[in-house]
């Protein structure tokens, strides 16, 4: 690009200028990929689960337990090959200030289901043995340096009293969409002390065929239907997204704050812009005695734009995508698998062309139109 | 000797596409600035508001919500005659043992998505132990019967919650006899019954809490002290205005610290647009400001007059972003209580304090924005800039 | 047939309600290799003809013809390549771009064409040379006096090798010593390389050097120079 040397004059004619412009369109990109990721996050949370999984849950409402022993009327459905379930225990560790989820487990039967979390051999062997053992997510271990073979206490929220757990291994979830924070220990643990209530929290089913699925929900909550407890259903996408729809017009809010943050930068880049041209006209009218088209002029003022706004953008962009990859992000655990996709950097490269024509096509219409003769005259 | 404003206001005249620019810029991030604020505000205040300073939450010790709480009948009953509970006008104590369970219900919006609601059953005495709790249509459950009261925030959102309609939920019609308003507060998300209909449709034999107004609001510390010492059951006591700020806590300072996060990097951006205009006006200006130096003006006078320059530009800006954060007030939106996981309703709430921490916020950035540029100005060399 | 041939030309601008008409019929001839000099008091409309003969305006009516194209027929795009390819202007206060290096200034004109990068500093360093700057290359045109920096224009107007040069009061704001510099090299751009120079100028040492003098006074000749009828 032969022009460069022209642009990048022109560009350090106020470095000061050019280099908060710059900046700001940065800020603005880096505080869009943020807000966007959470929506994508949430999003993919939503999208994960195999299709090969249902869930069913009480009918009446999620937070109620459905007995244990459908368990067993479970597996004689057809086309349902694996059975397992979980309970919300409602942990507190220490002061409580950082929370994560906390289950009881049929834990050979739930870690068969879930081959997307991970556990060394020995590892699992080892819980599986230990009835008042636990298992971790990664996570923890960076959180609160604990260590296989340590015992944690928990207080329960939902059954009273102290848990102490002994640390048999540590999981690593494959799909970044499961939680890496969360705490498992064994259901028969937490029934026998409970007092055998017999109370599952949800299950997950293994089907054989994902085309099967809506027939099989259909022939479960049809058999349950008239039981002490009915049940619901659905995907485990379905289930999970229905967490996803709790947090309301989170989306809503987000992309409203985004479109602001993207408009208040286009403001300060359009005045930068403006600033530049307007003192820069009587330039203009000297390139084009020298022979420089209307044409060119309007492509090099809206090239000097587009290379502050796609400078911006890479910096904003590149730093978020980075940021939040080094440091792990996760929200406290509300928004596990935090990442800026590479569709939201993709939408940030638009927004970037974008704001390099919203403020650059006004004082690069201006300089093509620029009357050579006056805008001569009126300086001499 | 101070140089007067109107020069500097016609100066932003000569240049009115920039200031505009400028003032715009600010005004938008004064209105995500008080629109996140008010949401966080909202929010914070239908928890606080939900909780009253003469009302007593018993719950089972270690719980933190009242859905992992549980209360059995024979506490229950030990409670109801708490000696510091107020009397109505019947006599009776106001004492509400009460049955706290979250159920699914489709949306109208959209049905394929459930949404999760708090269904609460109440003693008789619950209407007086609230008192913010206000039947607005219709009248109240009767004892006995598979009746319901439905917050105002949920009618219209959910099917069938018109008055004399009938919503079907665990394995039985629920008939709707009112509606009631709670102050703005969590409660006009939930859905009320009489607690013995609702206790053995949903988790048999227990109650989740029991609450009750105090007959002298002082007497909290005594009531805490005395029930949680009682050798027959183990209860924490809260107070019921403490539990539900504290209910807050977690998404109100989420909210709070995305509002502050997300503000001052839009801040930063618009006061560099801010220093670009200044600089800007500084530099096109350099002869006039030459002249008011040798005329005898003070550099300091200079400094000022600019900073001044910046912070009207910055004002403005700040006006327009409240009147742009102005018409989300009242504006109901919804989003999940995670103490409890059921959905709560809530407004944004403006309030005047909040409005004047836009217009500061907005003058602080067009400060900021203009020191460096005034500064320049106050040191323009006479001599260079004249010739 | 001239090089530039002026037939006919009105021209009239209004100011307002004003009506000022700059010129009523006005014919002219330049010869190819000529070196004129068009003097005349302000108003007198010297600068419009450069700029009508640069094609940076255009007549009310009338045809202005350089090298055998009709200028006041082109497009503002043909305009703009005319431009590039056959004029070089040189103006009172050498408008040089202050943020490009006296090289920078005098590449402009050659990246309109179709020169590649070893080409172009070749022409560059023969121009700056021609103007004796080609030690002065790297510096901007801060760093230069102000009889350097119209050096640097006139390396500039002349890069891309144009059939003509005009000059707008070239030596307007020159000191005397400067001010013969600039015209020695004009004088042998016209001698050595045969470039045809219009200068528009009040300086009579400046009109001194030319060949050929005319004198504009409201829009028309007064007194022409011996080399055309």
């Amino acid at each position: 690009m032969k022009f460069w040397s022209l642009l990048r004059a022109n560009l350090g004619r106020h470095k000061r200028r050019t280099f908060l412009t710059i900046a700001s369109v940065a800020l603005a990109l880096f505080l869009f990929a943020s807000l966007r990721s959470v929506i994508t996050t949430i999003g993919m949370a939503a999208q994960f689960g195999s299709a090969r999984r249902l869930v069913t849950t009480n009918a009446t409402g999620f937070v109620l337990p459905l007995p244990v022993s459908y368990a067993n009327r479970l597996e004689t459905v057809p086309g349902v090959e694996k059975v397992t379930w979980a309970n919300w225990f409602g942990g507190r560790y220490g002061d409580g200030k950082r929370f994560f989820a906390t289950f009881a487990v049929d834990a050979k039967s739930y870690l068969d289901i879930y081959p997307e979390m991970s556990v060394p051999a020995d590892q699992k062997e080892a819980f599986l043995q230990d009835k008042g053992g636990a298992l971790i997510g990664v996570r923890l271990v960076n959180l609160f340096g604990w260590k296989v073979g340590q015992n944690v206490t928990l207080q329960g929220t939902i059954f009273p009293g102290d848990w102490t757990f002994t640390i048999r291994g540590v999981y690593t979830p494959t799909d970044p969409a499961i939680n890496d924070d969360a705490l498992m220990f064994h259901y028969d643990y937490l029934d026998e002390r409970a007092g055998r209530p017999g109370n599952a929290g949800w299950y997950i089913l293994e089907i054989d065929k994902p085309d099967n699925a809506a027939q099989i929900a259909k022939t479960i909550d049809d058999q349950f239907r008239s039981s002490s407890a009915p049940t619901k259903t659905g995907t485990e996408q379905a289930f999970n997204a229905s967490f996803a729809t709790m947090w309301g017009n989170i989306g809503l809010l987000m992309n409203t704050i985004g479109l602001a943050v993207v408009f208040a930068i286009l403001l300060v880049t359009a005045n930068a812009m403006m600033m530049s041209a307007r003192e820069r006209t009587r330039e203009l009218a000297v390139l084009k005695t020298i022979g420089y088209s209307d044409r060119l002029l309007f492509g090099l003022v809206l090239a000097e734009a587009g290379l502050i706004t796609i400078t911006g953008a890479v910096l904003g962009l590149g730093a978020a995508k980075l940021l939040y990859r080094a440091t792990n992000f996760n929200a406290a655990g509300f928004l596990p698998g935090f990442d800026v996709s590479w569709g939201t950097m993709a939408t940030g490269g638009v927004i970037a062309l974008v704001l390099m024509l919203a403020s650059g096509i006004v004082p690069a219409m201006q300089a093509a139109r620029l009357p050579v003769v006056t805008a001569l005259r009126s300086v001499e | 000797m101070k140089i007067p404003i109107t020069y500097n206001l016609r100066s932003m005249r000569a240049r009115p596409v920039s200031t505009a620019l400028t003032a715009l810029g600010i005004a938008l991030v004064v209105a995500v600035f008080i629109g996140m604020l008010a949401l966080a505000n909202g929010f914070a205040s239908a928890l606080v508001r939900t909780g009253s300073d003469q009302n007593v939450l018993v719950l089972r010790k270690g719980a933190d919500s009242e859905m992992s709480s549980s209360i059995d009948r024979e506490t229950a009953s030990i409670l109801a005659s708490v000696p510091q509970a107020a009397r109505g006008g019947d006599a009776r104590a106001m004492v509400s043992p009460e049955v706290y369970v979250v159920i699914a219900l489709g949306r109208i919006e959209d049905t394929t998505g459930m949404a999760n609601v708090v269904l609460r059953g109440v003693s008789e005495q619950a209407w007086q132990v609230r008192q913010n709790v206000k039947v607005v249509e219709g009248r109240r459950p009767a004892s006995g019967k598979n009746e319901l009261c439905v917050g105002a925030k949920l009618v219209g959102r959910f099917p069938n919650t018109v008055v004399g309609q009938t919503m079907h939920f665990a394995g039985r019609p629920w008939e709707v006899v009112c509606h009631f308003t709670a102050g703005g507060s969590a409660f006009e998300s939930e859905m009320w019954g009489e607690n013995e209909q609702v206790m053995p449709a949903m988790r048999g034999q227990v109650f989740q809490s029991v609450s009750f107004r105090l007959a002298d609001p002082g007497g909290f510390e005594e009531a805490k002290r005395s029930l949680e010492a009682d050798k027959r059951f183990t209860v924490d006591v809260h107070r019921e205005s403490e539990f539900y700020a504290q209910q807050s806590q977690l998404l109100g300072s989420i909210l709070r610290i995305l509002a502050v996060l997300i503000t001052s990097i839009m801040a930063v951006g618009a006061i560099f647009g801010a220093v670009n205009t200044m600089y800007a006006a500084v530099s096109s200006r350099m002869p006039e400001i030459a002249v008011l130096l040798t005329l005898g003006f003070r550099p300091r006078s200079v400094l000022a007059s600019f900073l001044i320059e910046s912070a009207i530009i910055a004002l403005i800006g700040g006006v327009i972003g409240c009147l742009l954060a102005l018409p989300l007030n009242g504006l109901v939106t919804s989003t999940t209580n995670w103490a409890s996981f059921s959905e709560i309703a809530f407004a944004f709430r403006i309030t005047p304090g909040l409005l004047l921490a836009g217009l500061i916020f907005a003058v602080v950035m067009g400060m900021l924005g203009g020191f460096f540029p005034a500064r320049r100005a106050s040191k323009v060399p006479v001599v260079q800039a004249l010739r | 047939m001239a090089l530039v041939e002026i037939r006919d030309v009105y021209k009239t601008f209004t100011r307002g309600a004003e009506r000022i008409d700059v010129f009523t019929g006005l014919t002219l001839d330049v010869e190819q290799g000529s070196f004129t000099a068009l003097m005349g008091p302000s108003g007198s409309g010297k600068s419009t003809l450069l700029n009508l003969i640069a094609g940076l305006d255009r007549p009310t009516s009338g045809t202005v013809r350089v090298n055998g194209a009709e200028v006041s027929a082109m497009t503002p795009a043909q305009l703009a390549t005319w431009r590039s390819e056959h004029v070089g202007f040189v103006f009172q206060s050498f408008n040089l771009l202050p943020v490009l290096t006296a090289f920078q200034n005098v590449e402009l004109p050659l990246l309109l064409t179709r020169l590649s990068k070893r080409e172009r500093d070749e022409r560059i360093r023969i121009a700056l040379g021609v103007v004796g700057l080609d030690d002065r290359m790297d510096h901007y045109p801060r760093q230069l006096s102000g009889g350097q920096e119209q050096r640097v224009a006139i390396a500039r107007a002349i890069v891309a090798d144009p059939t003509l040069v005009l000059l707008d009061e070239p030596t307007g704001q020159l000191d005397a010593k400067s001010s013969q510099e600039v015209l020695t090299l004009l004088a042998r751009l016209n001698d050595e390389f045969g470039k045809t120079i219009l200068i528009v100028t009040h300086d009579p040492a400046a009109s001194g050097r030319a060949r050929r003098q005319l004198h504009l006074e409201k829009g028309t000749f007064v007194e022409q120079g011996s080399l055309v009828p």
